[in-house]
């Protein structure tokens, strides 16, 4: 049966495209109650095609690849699923199915009406923001990923200002404002590679920015992507839009937005240097990404530690996060770095990077929407007045606190995996620096995290009024995605082999001193 | 010195004023105005350059539509937001503008730096362009070799619609869109959204069908067709209809809709998802472009009609 699916695997790609797009269009038309019930159908099937996907490149031990139309590149457009790709398709879909079953309860069609703003939009957007999460982690064409990076903002933006609050509609106006800006520089920078290269296609870029002395295009067009893709994902100095945006939205879509749609493009920058140009990855871009990185991981604890409001909290938390992933680019291109056998001798700090990405989805996902139900059940979200929540609310704040756990990078989970590879990466390459951006992350990470627990789990005090009861499911929900967050950590580093397939990291940065 | 580069070095003279214009303006309808006619002259330079498909987006989406929802939404700012102060300080101005020019300095080297002759997919395209049955190579690349973009972008509108009606304010759900305010009829405007869409429903339905062959296509005459709508409703002849529609909302995914499901077909038929069989490559492409220019002309039209309404919103505002 496992040898079929590699057989199909072309099919499982396009299904993995279409599927939510089709699913879109029908829950358009239809609307109202349907709307929901079609999103909610979608949930299962798309989670077993990235898991087809995912068992597919795993057993064939080899990426799955398709031409669309049957044009081969550089004429026609392919797609293409690895590894790391099938991971992140699969992270998305988890994601999905958790936040569409956490928000059945929010986004309901109020009885006697037949159709309403926010479920209408909320559930279209849901599958819109699949489609386009999952068109960029096929994409192999970089015209193609510029398209799939639209989709991805008009299905993420609108999302931000579904309360229509006017401050959270602010707030969308700049998320708007710093992607647009983003989508353009990565344009640009598209165009430029098609003008020196004439193909847009990735393997093919790749063997002929490696084959031919090095251009000057092909260095301006990757500053300009990663500049464009860096205000995407929100990286210290960029991060800006980031806390008003994801703190503003409704829990859902915070844990959506949060989880996801950042890493998509902190993908492309990883496909541009590692796939696209890996001899350009000098030692020294890759120390500027990283310190950049080691900014958003010390600046995002402060500033996460000063907050008054819970989700603004978790949202700082996020910028913080976001700067683990680059740390990746100095550890993977250093030179000293020591392959591990059992990662079929990739350098370990390429499996730490791809496990801080799915662990910090699962676990950040949980946080916010345990957050939305503090939130709820208490009427506000200040940390301030969290006090006694946690005998309120226990298994909520269970979830919380192990959520928690892996952001901190604590055993056995998967947020210790992910910090540990890469302090031991940085330790091999003798760039100790990093090491003490990572320790200095952890604790601050803790510190906040203290903050809000300690306050919660505060025996003084009258017990808080809630304002509304909590439903058992949803914290089931939360409950269950925090602790895969924390079950990654357990699982064997050799079963995380599937992250290396159809990918060669161990030439990357020899082009350059 | 030739009569083109004559007309070349006005043209490039004209945008770089009209530039200036559009930023230095001390009113947001004066910045508009320039920008609208800085986008028409862009135009012209696509059509010099000999890239007419180009030159037809820019004029109807870039200059047209894009100039429209500036206009409204200058003319909707209250008087005072338009008096106060410009929003940003000098300096970041300043750093603005130093960006920008860093920018477009960069690119203007490295454009100048770029292997000539270019490597160009033009040959291939050429070459191939006959198993789809169509002569205009734009087209071709549109529609059959990289026709996942164009299903994907007509996606993207629907998207934007979503999003837009998700700004409905209360009790605005499920109305008709409010954000044009139409003008009293008996002036200039209704004789203009009387005379002109026969004509304009015409020439975009002729941008469609010519498409195949010629410059043109469903994008270029959904935007006409669109542009005529939005005439109608500028000027009172035409009502949004109401966002609950189905019919509305079957229009909109009718050419994304149709595509997908040829391409799906084409599996089987064809081989590959999003192929054609070469014996029905027309005749399908045909009937695709034409439901994507119904679903552009509907989807545009929208996103300027914005968000539904109340209907009494429009009389609590000025």
């Amino acid at each position: 049966m496992l040898s079929n699916l590699v057989a199909g695997g072309d099919r499982l790609l396009v299904l993995a495209l279409i599927l939510p797009v089709a699913s879109l269009m029908l829950a358009f038309v239809l609307g109202g109650r349907h709307a929901e019930r079609i999103a909610l159908a979608t949930l299962p099937i798309g989670l077993a095609v990235a898991v087809a996907i995912a068992a597919a490149v795993l057993h064939g031990d080899a990426p799955l690849h398709t031409d669309l139309g049957g044009w081969a590149p550089p004429l026609g457009v392919a797609l293409r699923a690895d590894g790391l790709s099938a991971i992140m398709l699969l992270t998305t879909a988890v994601v999905m199915v958790a936040v569409g079953l956490f928000a059945r309860a929010d986004f309901q069609v109020p009885p006697g009406t037949t159709e309403s703003r926010a479920p209408f939009a909320f559930w279209t957007l849901l599958l819109a923001l699949w489609a386009a999460l999952n068109a960029v982690f096929l994409g192999e064409d970089l015209f193609n990923l510029y398209v799939a990076l639209e989709l991805l903002t008009f299905a993420a933006i609108p999302l931000v200002c579904l309360d229509g609050r006017a401050q959270t509609l602010a707030a969308a106006l700049r998320y708007l404002v710093f992607a647009l800006l983003g989508s353009v520089l990565y344009l640009l920078g598209a165009a430029l590679l098609y003008g020196a290269y004439g193909t847009l296609d990735i393997g093919q870029l790749a063997a002929r920015i490696g084959g031919d002395p090095l251009e000057p295009a092909a260095l301006i067009a990757a500053a300009l992507m990663t500049a464009g893709l860096l205000a995407k994902t929100a990286l210290f100095p960029v991060h800006l839009w980031l806390p008003p945006a994801h703190a503003g939205a409704p829990a859902a879509a915070s844990a959506l937005l949060s989880a996801l749609a950042v890493k998509a493009s902190f993908f492309l920058i990883l496909r541009i240097w590692f796939d696209v140009m890996p001899e350009l990855l000098a030692q020294m871009a890759a120390q500027v990404l990283a310190a950049l990185g080691a900014a958003a991981i010390l600046f995002g604890g402060v500033l996460a530690l000063r907050q008054a409001r819970l989700k603004m909290l978790i949202a700082y938390s996020t910028i913080a996060q976001i700067g683990y992933l680059f740390l990746i680019f100095p550890l993977v291109a250093s030179p000293e770095t020591a392959p591990l056998a059992e990662l079929r001798n990739a350098p370990g700090a390429w499996t730490g990077g791809a496990l801080q990405l799915v662990s910090h989805a699962c676990a950040k996902a949980a946080m916010f929407m345990a957050a939305g139900l503090i939130a709820a059940s208490l009427g506000h979200d200040r940390i301030r007045d969290l006090g006694g929540i946690g005998r309120a609310l226990p298994m909520t704040l269970f979830a919380f606190g192990i959520a928690g756990m892996s952001l901190m990078g604590l055993p056995p989970s998967g947020g210790f995996m992910a910090k540990w590879l890469l302090l031991l990466a940085a330790m091999q390459c003798g760039q100790w620096w990093w090491m003490l951006v990572i320790l200095a992350g952890g604790l601050l990470t803790g510190a906040y995290l203290y903050r809000v627990l300690a306050t919660a789990l505060s025996t003084q005090g009258p017990s808080p009024v809630l304002v509304k009861p909590v439903d058992r499911s949803r914290e089931w929900v939360v409950l269950g995605l925090a602790l895969i967050s924390v079950l990654l950590g357990l699982v064997p580093l050799s079963s995380f082999s599937l992250i290396q397939i159809g990918r060669d990291v161990s030439g990357i940065g020899v082009g350059l001193p | 010195m030739s009569a083109a580069l004559i007309v070349d070095l006005g043209l490039t003279l004209l945008i770089l004023g009209l530039g200036v214009w559009t930023v230095a303006a001390r009113s947001n309808n004066g910045a508009v105005v320039g920008y609208i006619a800085y986008g028409l002259l862009v135009a012209l330079v696509w059509v010099r350059l000999a890239a007419v498909d180009v030159a037809l987006t820019e004029a109807a989406i870039g200059s047209g539509l894009t100039g429209l929802l500036l206009l409204g939404v200058a003319t909707r700012l209250p008087r005072s937001a338009r008096l106060t102060r410009p929003p940003t300080g000098l300096g970041t101005r300043l750093l603005a503008g130093f960006l920008s020019a860093a920018v477009a300095g960069g690119l203007a080297a490295v454009v100048l730096l770029l292997p000539d002759p270019a490597p160009t997919l033009a040959p291939s395209v050429a070459a191939n362009l006959p198993a789809t049955g169509l002569g205009n190579p734009v087209t071709g690349v549109l529609i059959a070799f990289r026709a996942i973009d164009t299903l994907l972008e007509s996606v993207v509108l629907v998207f934007a619609i979503i999003g837009v009606w998700s700004l409905a304010p209360k009790d605005g759900w499920g109305e008709r869109p409010g954000w044009l305010r139409p003008a009293p009829l008996g002036s200039a405007l209704t004789l203009l959204a009387q005379l002109l869409p026969p004509i304009g429903i015409l020439v975009g339905i002729h941008l469609f069908w010519t498409g195949a062959t010629a410059p043109g296509g469903a994008f270029q005459g959904g935007a006409v067709l669109a542009a005529m709508w939005v005439l109608a409703m500028i000027a009172g002849l035409a009502r949004p209809p109401a966002v609950s529609r189905r019919w509305l909302r079957l229009m909109l995914v009718a050419g994304p809709a149709l595509f997908l499901t040829v391409g799906i077909a084409g599996i089987w038929l064809a081989g590959a998802f999003l192929a054609y069989p070469v014996a029905y490559a027309k005749p399908l492409i045909l009937v695709i472009e034409a439901a994507l220019t119904l679903s552009i002309a509907a989807a545009l039209g929208l996103l300027l009609a914005g968000p539904p309404e109340h209907p009494s919103a429009a009389e609590r505002q000025p």
